[in-house]
């Protein structure tokens, strides 16, 4: 059971490898979904099912869908596949590449230590809820308030975009 | 039913950090700023991994409530990101991040 793990990992990181080297937006995209979808599968076998239905649910639903309109909107084609492999030439990887990797192998080397297992139990919604409203209330109230502010500054950029292209059809 | 199992914690962590990383070369990489949101989700990803992970570890509802409020984060951070991907197409006629260095409107 423990190769289903490593089955969704792989598919993870090779995912999330297309979506950082792809060309064409919505093809990303795709590949995004595909990525979070072996991460909610990771999810759910680490015993936590309501993180994992969250995940497909509000990113992979909501989250994906929104950058889906907006490449929708933006007509982005054929030409911008090709912009793209102009921007995109390979020495540009070199120094990022060289950048990160020493990173990854600083925080793998950090995490070598004695092996551990996670618990193995499921933590269910009921468990989730009442943490969420009990002892997590304030930081639920913030979420709230930010989520209130990011509605409005999103309507407010939104806006005087949709009136601009209404005035010029 | 319990289909919870017992994986090495440090294999999720390896994981994790693997997407954060391959997400910050995405972030230095690209100059599409579409592809720079996407790079930027999936840190956030790997950043939520961690936490269900590390709650997993004690079998305590933490860490999925802490990935609730990374989901929030990412979706009101998306939203105003997307509106100004909007206006950015629209002024500069471009989604390259280099073109919008300019500080005077």
């Amino acid at each position: 059971m423990e190769s289903l793990f490593y089955i969704a990992a792989v598919t993870a990181l090779a995912s999330t490898v297309l979506v950082v080297t792809g060309k064409n937006a919505s093809h990303a995209l795709i590949y995004l979904i595909v990525s979070l979808l072996s991460v909610a599968v990771i999810f759910f076998l680490l015993g936590a099912p309501f993180a994992a239905a969250l995940e497909v649910v509000v990113y992979a639903g909501a989250i994906v869908v929104l950058f889906l309109f907006v490449v929708m909107m933006l007509n982005l084609g054929k030409g911008s596949v090709a912009r793209e492999s102009a921007w995109l030439r390979p020495s540009m990887w070199i120094l990022p590449c060289l950048l990160t990797v020493p990173l990854f192998l600083g925080l793998v080397y950090a995490l070598s230590g004695e092996p551990i297992q996670t618990a193995g139990a499921m933590v269910g919604p009921k468990t989730v809820g009442t943490q969420l409203f009990g002892p997590y209330l304030l930081a639920v109230e913030l979420a709230g308030i930010l989520l209130l502010a990011a509605l409005v500054g999103a309507y407010h950029l939104g806006r005087r975009y949709m009136s601009e292209r209404r005035e010029e059809m | 039913m319990n289909f919870a199992l017992s994986i090495p914690l440090e294999h999720v962590f390896v994981l994790a950090v693997a997407l954060f990383c391959i997400g910050l070369t995405g972030v230095l990489v690209r100059r599409n700023v579409m592809f720079v949101l996407m790079s930027l989700e999936v840190m956030m990803n790997a950043c939520g991994l961690a936490f269900v992970a590390a709650g997993a570890r004690w079998a305590q509802a933490d860490g999925q409530i802490m990935f609730m409020f990374i989901l929030a984060l990412a979706a009101a951070e998306v939203a105003v990101a997307l509106g100004i991907v909007l206006q950015l197409s629209r002024r500069f006629d471009s989604l390259d991040v280099d073109s919008a260095n300019e500080m005077h409107s």
